[in-house]
């Protein structure tokens, strides 16, 4: 058993299997912080498997033998059988519309029997990540080209369709994260300055009066028109192009955002995003007004509530936190939903601003390594899918931090290895896993 | 293909720093540079739960609790808790129905919500709560919660001892915010003015609460809890035996008895009448009574001991005297010939006494209580040759009242004293312009015109008098437990005021005979006690009172003064009785009890028949009954007008009525033409009541009406 343990450790990056046991185990005592209750008996729960906290243990001993079985196979095998996974969780996803579960607000899970569930959108990410790298790794795959991004492209956004179809608008959106794997395999720049830009355009809409914005929109055109007169002269496309943009980004202000706020967005979900720019949400109808009170039932479950008790325990922490087990708020069930999304709050309000600083390093090294890992892979499949990996952590960490502080509309994003939720935090090790194990072949070059 | 894009790494990881940094910046500015949240944290999670400490228990000199504490319970309801209830049980035992139960239920979810208890029936009398007791296993969610309140042992002294209740915000914005809502504080009497000693110290327990209100244990382990302490007794120089008889002598009058110890101003009993309960404003016994006792004209609630003004009428002849001797413009043996009446000034002063020589000095002049001689040194007093301008000698005379505690609160124990009123030269110069003698005021002398005392006032002046000239202010309170330097409230009570002390002993003996002549051959000798020589000044005030559009004359008020023994002062006693005719026929004999039972500890036999006469007299004033009803329909008037609601008239009207037969086509007598409202009340028409004015006669609870005042007097004397 040793010498064999010895020969699998031998290649495998220390660092990133360290900060994953160090980040599994912050995310136990985190939950187990959250949830313990005086006089509870620690050993016995720890046994019994009945406290959230024993189950997050449990779930890290079974990701830890599924990851020693990821790291004894063949690195070959992910290259091979990528996009049969990817069908598979394809064909899973498209399964849950007829067997979903009956739980509020989704319809993306499946149960099986008493305890187990299963939501396929989350271990599609993985899916998708190997899918994509594949794509991207093929010796006939010529990114340069649009027709080969298209192809990547809808790689990543099918899933997300079917999700934003069972109502899990936050998880939909991890997918978005896969461009930055396309950005740095030769995705053009100014696709992401335009998808950017997007966002800002949607997020100015909201924010600032229509009327204003299409003034400013407008002036920013004509300035721009007045800069470039000696180009328009030559070049009376260039005149064109720009009208163009300001037409279409008017468009957007003026119908497009409109559009999908009343027609694509559930009415709730569009409260919460007024709850975070911090406007009030005047429901258009009466079917809408049912809706919110409908998704934010009971009372206090609303995300303004949220967000509001999360800060409140946040910033309560002060710079050296009320120590373990002394925070008052997450202690005593302030923040609704505080061992899965907001499972920071414990961590914030626990050891303060420097504990969520060592927390923060610890991620923000992660990050660093694994595109450190991913920038030394001979092979294009390793690479992708380690900034794969890279992107949907970092997507994770930075919305879920963000809605824990206010920064970002609360969407059911878990925080990487930390939040409660089996699922979630053995797909998570998985996919580290499986970038171990094709780093210990960073030699080789996988197709 | 990846050596093209090298550099994009770089790019990624900037990505990465730069949203982790927005991340870091937000996480300092949420928990170091703002405050705000470690505040809402607290307000959150930390309950500061107020520990009461028992009130402090006050005891008489006899070390009797008088008033002591005790408890009582209030049913609560958790309404989460609630489940499967014996509902007709609990219905039955309340006396309420199912429906009042569920909206009792849903309103304590309303103000408290589901998950803390709130009050569900508060101030359980004691058989209710002994029934709950039993069958607490059957109402699950229902507790029965312990709260202390106040208990009068006695039943007695409730002006002075004063009543707690809940602070209104006016309160919680004096106290700086040291009471909260909910807190209970001294509203009235030695409850109030000695609060901080009463009250204690609250203790605070911190506890850390959930979201939904419920105590999860302490906070920080309690090292911010700081303990209770409970409030201190006070010992009292009250000697609740006097209070008990003085109380039942004022029993259905109106008025006022106050005892004070001269040589040390302990108040030994203090009553004002219409005596109340005390028991009657605590506990359960507070709703039902206090809005009655409140609108009451007679107004029972109001200490009359410190806030009843009273024209001291004769009982002020000692201090005439003493200031006459003392300004030197008269001796002991100077007299004058009274035949009946003072002929001095444009009106005549009658005097109740016409056989020549009762007032051939001071001494029988105050035996004899003449009219025409005090009339006659208050004008030598205050136009006195040395001063050359009455109104200096008014000032100077007036500096004499300030002296013995007149016209100036004297700060005694108790809150909201009045100073009574002893007008000064600016109010005489604005009446009458500046133009006004000796003359336009004389009967100042003889205690009336604008000068008013508080019975207190009275005791202490006689307390003067009887220790010649020194005196401590009046206060109930001895000590206090546990006394400590820094206890400052009682200071003020211990130094002795020496604000007479310059006039002679010569002056003061010979009053003290005077005042002893009064028992012995005077006017007062209904209150000799053998073996005792007590020292007494008779008073008989004349009242008026406007009713119904008239000045009425009102019985007169019946007013004694007196201290005992002569030789070693023990107590003196101020006496007012309301209405209730000469001062020698009710006042005396109440003050003559209780020196009796103070020095001898006893009544004499033979007296106690007489003292059950007086206990037992009703001497409340006629016309209260008739101002009550002008007071109860004008407040029903007023509501009428705001509701529109005729209900609320039956409401006041079911009380008083003059007379039974109701004009069956309205019940609403205010809206009436005046000849019908005279009709209804069985009276005559206004025009001839005009020329019957000043004939109306009250006494002693009868209404006399004549058109001829002599056939009226008659009438009084027969």
């Amino acid at each position: 058993m040793i010498r064999s343990n010895s020969e699998m450790s031998k290649g495998i990056d220390g660092l990133v299997l360290w900060l994953y046991i160090l980040l599994c185990c912050i995310g136990i005592t985190s939950i187990f912080a959250a949830t313990y209750r005086e006089g509870d008996d620690i050993v016995r729960s720890f046994l019994s498997f009945k406290t959230d906290y024993s189950k997050q243990a449990a779930f890290f001993l079974v990701s830890i033998v599924a990851g020693v079985a990821v790291l004894l196979m063949d690195s070959k095998f992910f290259t091979a059988t990528a996009n049969l996974w990817y069908a598979f969780g394809m064909l899973l996803l498209i399964l849950v519309f007829p067997f979903h579960s009956n739980i509020k607000g989704t319809k993306s899970i499946i149960k099986f029997g008493g305890a187990l569930q299963l939501q396929p959108i989350q271990l599609c990410i993985l899916f998708a990540n190997l899918a994509l790298s594949k794509y991207l790794s093929r010796m006939e795959t010529d990114f340069t080209k649009s027709r080969s991004q298209m192809i990547a492209a809808a790689i990543v956004i099918a899933p997300a369709i079917l999700a934003i179809l069972q109502s899990e608008t936050g998880l939909a959106l991890v997918y978005f994260s896969f461009f930055l794997v396309m950005f740095r395999e030769g995705l053009p720049a100014v696709i992401l300055i335009i998808g950017f830009s997007f966002a800002i355009l949607v997020v100015a809409t909201l924010v600032v009066d229509p009327n204003v914005l299409a003034l400013t929109l407008t002036g920013i055109a004509a300035f721009v028109i007045y800069l470039m007169r000696r180009q328009i002269k030559r070049h009376k496309s260039v005149l064109a192009g720009i009208i163009g943009i300001w037409a279409i980004c008017v468009g957007i202000q003026r119908f497009a955002v409109p559009f999908i706020f009343d027609h694509v967005l559930q009415p709730y979900q569009v409260k919460r995003i007024y709850d975070t720019i911090g406007k009030d949400y005047v429901p258009k109808d009466a079917a809408a007004a049912e809706d919110i009170a409908k998704n934010s039932a009971p009372k206090k479950d609303d995300g303004d509530y949220n967000v509001r008790q999360s800060k409140i325990a946040i910033g309560s922490g002060g710079w050296y936190g009320k120590g373990l087990l002394k925070g008052t708020q997450t202690r005593y069930s302030f923040v609704p939903e505080q061992r899965t999304d907001f499972i920071f709050c414990t961590i914030g309000e626990g050891f303060g601003f420097a504990g969520s600083m060592v927390f923060l390093g610890i991620y923000i090294i992660l990050l660093f390594r694994i595109v450190t890992i991913a920038e030394r892979q001979r092979s294009t499949f390793s690479r992708c899918y380690a900034y794969g990996v890279a992107s949907v952590l970092f997507f994770h960490i930075a919305i879920n931090l963000c809605m824990t502080m206010g920064l970002a509309p609360v969407i059911g994003i878990p925080l990487p290895f930390v939040s409660y939720g089996g699922l979630s935090l053995v797909t998570f090790s998985i996919m580290i896993f499986i970038l171990l194990r094709l780093d210990k072949d960073r030699q080789m070059v996988l197709r | 293909m990846s050596v093209f894009n090298q550099s994009r790494q770089t790019i990624i990881r900037l990505i990465f720093a730069a949203t982790f940094l927005i991340i870091v910046v937000r996480l300092f500015t949420l928990q170091v540079v703002s405050g705000k949240y470690k505040t809402q944290a607290l307000d959150n999670a930390v309950y500061r739960k107020v520990v009461y400490p028992d009130r402090g228990i006050i005891f008489d000199r006899n070390k009797k609790p008088i008033l002591n504490n005790t408890i009582i319970y209030d049913l609560t309801v958790t309404p989460y808790e609630v489940k499967d209830i014996d509902t007709t049980l609990l219905c039955s035992l309340l006396s309420i129905d199912t429906v009042e139960l569920k909206s009792r239920i849903i309103s304590a979810i309303i103000k408290n919500g589901r998950y803390r208890p709130s009050v569900f029936e508060g101030l359980l009398p004691i058989d209710l709560q002994a029934k709950l007791e039993e069958n607490m296993w059957r109402f699950p969610g229902f507790t029965l919660v312990e709260r202390p309140i106040r208990t009068y042992p006695y039943r007695a002294g409730a002006h002075l001892l004063g009543d707690i209740g809940e602070v209104d915000t006016a309160i919680i914005r004096r106290s700086n915010y040291f009471y909260q809502m909910g807190d209970y504080v001294g509203r009235s009497g030695m409850e109030q003015y000695y609060e901080s000693v009463l009250m204690g110290k609250r203790g605070v327990q911190n506890l850390i609460k959930d979201n939904r209100n419920r105590i999860q244990g302490p906070w920080e382990n309690g090292k911010y809890d700081t303990a209770a302490e409970a409030g201190r007794n006070l010992y009292t120089y009250l000697d609740i035996d006097l209070q008990l008889l003085a109380e039942k002598l004022m029993a259905n009058k109106v008025g006022s008895v106050v005892a004070i110890d001269p040589k040390t101003g302990g108040i030994l009993a203090m009553v004002s009448g219409p005596v109340i309960d005390p028991n009657d404003l605590t506990g359960t016994a507070r709703q039902k009574n206090y809005a009655k006792l409140a609108l009451d004209v007679a107004a029972p609630l109001m200490n009359r001991a410190t806030r009843g003004l009273y024209e001291p009428g004769s009982t002020f002849k000692p201090l005439g005297g003493l200031i006459a001797l003392d300004v030197g413009v008269i001796n002991a043996h100077y007299g004058v010939s009274c035949s009946g009446a003072y002929y001095g000034c444009s009106k005549v002063i009658r005097c109740e006494h016409h056989n020549p020589g009762h007032a051939a000095n001071l001494r029988l002049a105050l035996a004899n209580s003449c009219n025409s001689y005090f009339s006659q040194i208050y004008r030598m007093t205050v136009d006195n040759s040395t001063d050359h301008s009455t109104k200096k000698g008014y000032t100077r005379w007036m500096e004499y009242l300030n002296a013995f505690g007149w016209g100036e609160k004297l700060g005694i124990d108790l809150p909201n004293e009045l100073p009574g009123n002893i007008p000064d030269t600016t109010l005489y110069n604005k009446v009458y312009r500046g133009q006004w003698n000796s003359c336009t005021n004389v009967t100042l002398g003889i205690g009336q015109d604008k000068m008013q005392v508080t019975p207190v006032q009275l005791a202490n002046a006689m307390c003067i008098i009887a220790n010649k000239g020194y005196f401590y202010t009046p206060h109930f309170v001895e000590r206090i437990d546990n006394e400590t330097k820094k206890d400052t409230i009682l200071n003020r009570f211990r130094v002795k005021y020496s604000p007479l002390t310059h006039i002679p002993d010569e002056a003061y003996e010979a009053i003290h005979a005077g005042m002893q002549d009064v028992v012995e051959s005077g006017t007062a000798r209904i209150a000799k006690i053998p073996g005792i020589n007590i020292c007494a000044k008779t008073g008989t005030a004349e009242k008026y009172t406007v009713l119904d559009g008239h000045r009425i004359k009102l019985p007169n008020n019946s007013m004694f003064v007196c201290f005992a023994p002569r030789e070693n002062p023990k107590i003196a006693i101020a006496v007012a009785v309301e209405n209730a005719g000469f001062g020698s026929t009710w006042a005396a004999p109440i003050a003559s009890f209780l020196v009796e039972k103070y020095l001898t500890d006893s009544i004499r036999s033979e007296k106690m028949k007489d003292l059950e006469r007086i206990a037992s007299t009703n001497l409340m004033p006629a016309y209260l009954k008739r101002r009550q009803f002008i007071a109860d329909s004008t407040r029903a008037y007023y509501y009428f007008n705001l509701r529109k609601d005729s209900s609320y008239i039956r409401k006041y009207l079911r009380g008083y009525r003059p007379h039974e037969e109701k004009p069956k086509e309205k019940s609403i007598v205010f809206i009436q033409p005046k000849e019908k409202k005279d009709a209804i009340a069985g009276r005559k028409p206004a025009k001839e009541r005009k020329d019957n004015r000043n004939t109306h006669l009250f006494i002693r609870g009868q209404q006399l009406v004549g058109n001829d005042k002599k056939t009226l007097k008659a009438q009084i004397s027969g």
